[in-house]
């Protein structure tokens, strides 16, 4: 892993923030999922959120691109109000791009059709634009020589690096990565991260839930810890690693670092 | 005891299995072979005692009873393989309409059950749940008996606003009928479906170019419509109105005009409709649930619209799971159109009962009707089986 102090994308955290999240709440039912999240994330800030499985962070970064609706509290994203207005929601996910834990890529079309399909059908690009920067995308992620295959063609660690790749291709000003390196077998978690780290420098707004501690220590600006719902602890990866506050935090941490 | 160590070919053929295979197929094969020569050798000689030996001559003769409706000109002085074409004739009739608007119903009540409003959700449960549970051939005796036969008399006809009577003799629509412009604006009209044609044909290059796919089917079809349109009135302008609606209307004791359909075909018809779409219903729902959420999410994340994800991502996958359950809807909805004999239509299986009471000719007349079945049978499998590779996703 590559040295502390270079790696961090050195956001400034000035002026407004790009995601602003003020007492979030949600039920699923009569159970509260999230119980008043407040979070700010500035542009170029490289957010990693953990805890407990159940804790309520995916639920969370789902509620920013509108996978799941929150009942109580705001949400705006880059000035917009997540609000029922169907402008809105759709003006952010142009805005947000995301990667799931198990990539969903479309399984009838190729790499490159999976990549163009929201340029081309969202941003009302040409055929040629859209396929010229999925290119530059396929190359960057590492694997351009793909382009033509369908994803079950690919390995695992390679399909995530599509998603990754789908997701950038919209040009969005955040991306949400939702646990992208649990469903991996352990070879090919490393190719993942690489690309998410080289993200993470090129300066991208980024929201990842994840338990790669090495990654969060490397490339993290901010860390939360989640639990039952609600931000237990956040802080600089120093702070969160060095010198855990809470109880929770260092029982959770004591359990995945011993590992 | 030992086991001697046997080199290749030193096994006796009774113990090897390639042998053992083939032997196996060849004594069932020669079992079947013989089993269906003392069938068939049965069934002649019983004829041939019985005085009536295995002959399709009887077809020539004269058929002496009439047929309640026909697509041709069909009378009691036609012959037998007459009466067999027009029952077949109707058979492809009710079968095809009802492929066509089980189809449409199955899909949107299928829809209609994955639907997140209540009310809809519910109606479409008790539809589906309702329909597949009633044996087919009680509700098509319940439809005959108790509501196409149990329509007013003619004299008392249920109007809707004089476009359609329903009366127990049958249901009476208007329907267009051409005029003197007819001739002038048929060419017109090949022209406006060709042009159309050409359109969606264009529209569709276009979208493989750009990758962006427009609704080309739909392009072509209002382009069509438009120039129907269009060119009505200068068809009219030429030589007259082409086409005018003729509207049934009460003269005398019975209604004249419009289009008839019989209670029995109506019967049969929404029987089979009905019935039917209550499985394509559950074989749509069960495509649409079969794609994962994720892919829904994905696409959704990625910006495109509700009708875009069905359109691009839902439904293409959906299809691989639809289309084999639905040729075996098709197929049962054909097959189970001879059902028609218990509401008095006169199918294909109806014909020929009737020929096999009148002739005395069983056999004959029923190896006719199972050729016929198996082959209508055979051709819908083989088109559906051509659409399923058509549709088929490579995926590896």
């Amino acid at each position: 892993m590559s040295n502390e102090s270079s790696t961090k994308s050195g956001s400034v955290k000035t002026g407004e923030p790009i995601i602003k999240c003020e007492e979030v709440h949600k039920w699923y039912g009569n159970f509260h999922v999230l119980r008043g999240v407040n979070m700010d994330v500035h542009k170029g800030e490289v957010v990693v959120v953990f805890g407990p499985s159940g804790s309520g962070k995916s639920t969370f970064i789902r509620c920013i691109n509108r996978l799941e609706e929150h009942q109580k509290g705001r949400i705006i994203v880059d000035g917009i109000e997540l609000s029922h207005d169907v402008r809105n929601i759709a003006a952010i996910r142009k805005e947000v791009g995301m990667v799931f834990q198990q990539f969903n890529l479309f399984p009838h079309l190729t790499v490159m059709q999976n990549i163009t399909l929201g340029p081309i059908y969202v941003r009302k690009w040409n055929k040629d634009k859209a396929e010229e920067i999925a290119m530059q995308l396929l190359e960057r992620v590492g694997i351009p020589e793909q382009a033509q295959k369908y994803p079950g063609q690919l390995s695992g660690g390679q399909q995530q690096r599509v998603a990754i790749a789908r997701a950038l291709a919209m040009q969005p000003k955040i991306m949400l990565f939702d646990e992208p390196t649990s469903a991996l077998d352990p070879e090919m978690i490393k190719e993942v991260l690489e690309v998410m780290e080289e993200l993470a420098e090129s300066g991208m707004t980024m929201i990842v839930v994840t338990h790669e501690m090495g990654f969060a220590r490397a490339v993290a600006d901010t860390m939360y810890f989640f639990d039952e719902g609600q931000i237990v602890e956040s802080g600089t990866p120093e702070e969160v690693f060095m010198n855990p506050q809470e109880d929770r935090t260092k029982l959770f941490l004591s359990q995945i670092l011993q590992h | 005891m030992t086991f001697k160590k046997s080199d290749h070919g030193a096994v006796p053929f009774w113990r090897d299995e390639r042998y053992l295979q083939i032997i196996a197929q060849v004594v069932v094969v020669a079992a079947l072979l013989v089993l269906g020569y003392w069938l068939v050798h049965n069934l002649l000689t019983g004829l041939e005692a019985l005085g009536t030996p295995l002959s399709f001559k009887f077809l020539g003769l004269t058929s002496q009873f009439d047929i309640g409706e026909s697509m041709i000109e069909y009378s009691r002085n036609s012959t037998y393989t007459q009466a067999l074409l027009v029952g077949l004739l109707n058979t492809i009739k009710v079968s095809f309409l009802g492929i066509v608007f089980a189809t449409i119903f199955g899909i949107i009540v299928g829809i209609a059950r994955l639907s997140k409003n209540w009310l809809v959700n519910k109606l479409a449960t008790i539809y589906v749940e309702t329909l597949r549970n009633i044996p087919l051939l009680v509700f098509l005796i319940f439809l005959s008996t108790s509501v196409f036969h149990k329509l007013p008399r003619v004299k008392d006809a249920l109007s809707a606003w004089g476009w359609a009577f329903l009366t127990n003799r049958g249901i009476y629509i208007v329907w267009p009928q051409p005029s003197g412009g007819w001739d002038v604006y048929k060419w017109f009209l090949l022209g406006s479906f060709i042009i159309g044609f050409i359109v969606a044909a264009i529209k569709f290059r276009e979208g493989r170019r750009t990758g962006r796919m427009p609704l080309y089917w739909l392009w072509g079809f209002v382009v069509f419509a438009l120039l129907a349109a269009v060119s009505w009135f200068i068809a009219q302008f030429m030589a007259g109105q082409p086409m005018y609606l003729d509207f049934p209307s009460l003269q005398g004791r019975n209604f004249k005009g419009g289009k008839s359909l019989t209670p029995e075909f109506m019967a049969i018809f929404t029987g089979l409709v009905i019935y039917t779409s209550a499985f394509i219903a559950e074989v749509v729902r069960a495509g649409i649930q079969s794609v994962s959420k994720g892919q829904r999410e994905a696409a959704t994340a990625v910006g495109l619209s509700g009708f875009q994800t069905m359109r691009l991502v839902i439904f293409p996958q959906a299809m691989r799971v639809i289309i084999p359950p639905m040729t075996s809807q098709y197929l049962n909805l054909t097959k189970n159109s001879s059902l028609a004999i218990a509401v008095g239509y006169p199918d294909l299986f109806a014909v020929g009962s009737t020929i096999i009471n009148q002739a005395g000719r069983a056999v004959e007349i029923i190896l006719v009707t199972m050729g016929v079945y198996l082959t209508f049978s055979l051709l819908t499998a083989l088109f559906m089986n051509w659409y399923n590779k058509h549709t088929q996703l490579v995926e590896r």
